[in-house]
């Protein structure tokens, strides 16, 4: 039958230096797989690797020699030396490992809880497992239910609500003013690489024109081309303020590059359209006063810092009720697998076919009128019938007939006879 | 009658809470729940204006039940045309809660059907009501409307982002459906005037009499102008916008009753017990 094991290293457990080392690529991955899948003691296998966590896990029957299979299988194929990251490792064992690839499933392990990309990278993982064909029936069911409590989990609780990456939030907040971001004009002052990774957040919301303004008119046309805008210098900035509905600064100015006075003024120019300012540089480009001005918005790094502080603490508030919808999940996994043991399977098969013999011995004996022996006799014969035919079934299923990978035929059993009701 | 009238303040008053908890949880059923029991008491409260129409052979409007009858219901029938056209889910509260307590004032007070008399059956009496009544239900969601602007206005300045920044829509579409109020307020307002001096001029000989009621209506129509004005021609919006919907509301909320209980005047009779 096998118990599930969950081995790997994450963020926790390992640096980001060791981490770098044990990171596997697909084609790794797949070499991995096949490894493990010559293995004679390992059923079923899958393993995932992502920037934060590196985790294999498996179906086994004998532990200690699986264990040290998929350790070397590590080693080898990273070429690391097992005593370099043989600390960092962990092993969780069937209801623990369970429960632990639900968590990681559902982005309650992650190390922003609540992140989504972790479920999409698990279910590639799954795929290269089907593909390769390493997963059987545990794993399937397994990562099924997994994938089921990653979903409940981010519909239920509200983990995945709120932005906690400075642009997300950014974002986040220039929805809440404009509604949409769609053919907002956006203004970029200075070329730093955090107000790139801001406009690409910003392009993907579908903004509308782009205008860089730079120190080094070339640096900012550059940038500008690759983001199919318009550079302008910084003498005409403020009166581009007047038409953008955005500005991000991050220019390494010492002083303010955008004054309350010269806002203020403009203002009426906007028609008193909201202009929102998003002020990544340190020390600070935009004048904080301007916040004061009706229909001005400016958030600093600092603010949007704080907002996402506050945002990961709703989340972790959130993960308390995500952790409770694992443990449920947790505990019907544990149901189903315990029905896949040989004893449950072969009493649950005596009792249906012992039910149907009854039934129909019941309807029989009642129609007919027959002396107390011919009855004894008809009994007897129904329950060796009975007997007979659960007598090579039951061998099987006890016997190692099914080679180590019992489970496929448990799992048969109980379809076939449709034991699960 | 009695049952029509139970039906619809518990429809309301059900829809209120449904939508006060949507405010909390957030849960799209929730929405629809409160909305679909809103449509519900709307309906349950035409048939009743109907019903008390048919009873009393002239459109119930002629005394303070009546008056308040067809002010609820403006009320739920100008936020389905906003919801339909802005999708200001959260507006529902306030629609919900204002149609709940005006029906349960409206069933506190006494009925005092009048005698029908030709005067009631007039064209233009009857439109100047129903328009006043349902500008009077627009600018009191564009108030609503304004109470959002400002509570997610100050979410956002504060830079702590809280309970409101989550639960309220944009800026911009508080903004817009304040607006969109304003002017269907405005043009309601506007003709219901008009109608209402066409009907003074027929029955009293002239268009203007310097009653209380229509000194303060004329000052309420001129805010409501001066904040049009102020949007169109100065771009006044945002917080000036919502701040002006707010004191609009409290000024027509006193044009409404407090002229007919602390003023006398000609239209004392409709909207006082």
């Amino acid at each position: 039958m096998g118990n599930i094991f969950l081995l790997g290293l994450n963020h926790r457990t390992a640096p980001v230096e060791l981490r770098e080392c044990i990171a596997f690529n697909p084609q790794d991955t797949e070499k991995t797989l096949e490894l493990l899948k010559k293995e004679p003691s390992i059923n079923e296998s899958l393993l995932y690797s992502t920037c934060n966590r590196v985790e294999v896990l498996f179906v086994a029957e004998d532990k200690q020699a699986a264990v040290a299979k998929v350790k070397d299988c590590l080693s080898a194929i990273n070429d690391l030396p097992l005593d370099r990251f043989e600390q960092a490792l962990y092993l969780y064992e069937n209801n623990d490992a369970v429960r632990h690839l639900f968590r990681v499933a559902a982005s309650l392990d992650s190390m922003i809880v609540g992140e989504p990309q972790i479920l999409g990278q698990i279910k590639n993982a799954y795929r290269t497992a089907t593909t390769r064909h390493t997963s059987g029936v545990i794993l399937n069911r397994l990562l099924h239910r997994a994938f089921f409590v990653a979903k409940r989990v981010r519909s239920e609780t509200g983990i995945g609500d709120n932005a906690v990456s400075i642009s997300y939030a950014a974002i986040e907040l220039g929805r809440k003013i404009f509604d949409t971001l769609e053919n907002k004009k956006v203004l970029l002052i200075g070329a730093g690489e955090m107000a790139e990774i801001a406009v690409e957040h910003l392009i993907r919301n579908r903004v509308g024109n782009i205008y860089v303004a730079n120190r080094t008119f070339e640096r900012g046309a550059a940038l500008a081309k690759k983001f199919n805008g318009q550079a302008i210098r910084l003498e005409e900035l403020v009166a581009f303020v007047q038409q953008v509905d955005i500005i991000i600064s991050s220019t390494g100015a010492p002083d303010f590059v955008i004054r309350r006075d010269q806002v203020k003024e403009l203002m009426r120019g906007r028609r008193n359209r909201p202009v929102f300012f998003i002020d990544i540089a340190v020390p600070r480009d935009i004048d904080p006063d301007i916040n004061r001005l009706p229909n001005c918005y400016v958030y600093d790094i600092d603010d949007l810092k704080n907002v996402i502080e506050d945002n990961i603490e709703d989340r972790q508030q959130e993960a308390i009720k995500g952790e409770r919808i694992v443990d449920e999940a947790v505990i019907r996994f544990q149901e189903w697998l315990a029905s896949l043991d040989v004893v449950p399977t072969i009493v649950s098969l005596r009792n249906k076919l012992d039910t149907i013999a009854q039934g129909e011995l019941k309807k029989t004996l009642g129609s007919l009128n027959l002396a107390e022996d011919e009855r004894a006799a008809i009994i007897r014969m129904t329950n060796a019938l009975v007997k007979k035919i659960l007598h090579d079934p039951t061998l099987l299923l006890k016997r190692d007939g099914c080679r180590g990978n019992r489970s496929v035929h448990l799992d048969l059993v109980r379809k076939l006879f449709k034991l699960d009701e | 009658m009695e049952i029509l009238a139970i039906g619809t303040i518990l429809a309301y008053l059900l829809s209120t809470v449904s939508y006060f908890i949507f405010l909390f949880q957030q849960k799209k059923v929730l929405n629809r729940i409160g909305f679909t029991l809103l449509l519900t008491g709307f309906i349950l409260q035409s048939i009743f204006v109907g019903y008390k129409y048919a009873l009393e052979g002239h459109f119930p409007v002629y005394d303070l039940q009546g008056t308040l009858l067809v002010a609820g219901w403006a009320v739920a029938g100008v936020f389905f045309l906003l919801q339909y056209k802005f999708n200001l889910k959260i507006l529902g509260l306030f629609a919900a809660l204002l149609a709940a307590i005006i029906m349960i004032i409206a069933a506190q007070v006494p009925s005092q059907p009048l005698p029908s008399r030709n005067l009631f059956n007039n064209f233009w009496l009857i439109s100047h009501v129903i328009a006043v009544l349902i500008g009077n239900a627009s600018f009191t969601l564009a108030g609503g409307a304004g109470l959002l602007y400002l509570l997610q206005e100050r979410a956002i300045k504060s830079k702590r982002p809280g309970f409101f920044f989550k639960r309220l829509p944009s800026l911009e579409r508080i903004d817009a459906t304040g607006y969109a109020c304003i002017i269907i307020g405005f043009s309601m307002l506007t003709l219901g005037l008009i109608m209402g001096f066409i009907y003074a001029k027929n029955v009293w000989g002239r268009f203007w009499g310097w009653d209380p009621k229509e000194i303060w209506s004329g000052i309420t129509w001129l805010l409501y102008a001066a904040l049009l004005h102020g949007r169109i021609s100065l771009g006044w919006r945002g917080r000036k916008a919502a701040i002006m919907s707010i004191i609009g509301f409290a000024v027509l909320l006193f044009t409404f009753f407090g002229v007919n209980f602390l003023l006398q005047g000609h239209h004392g009779q409709f909207t006082r017990f």
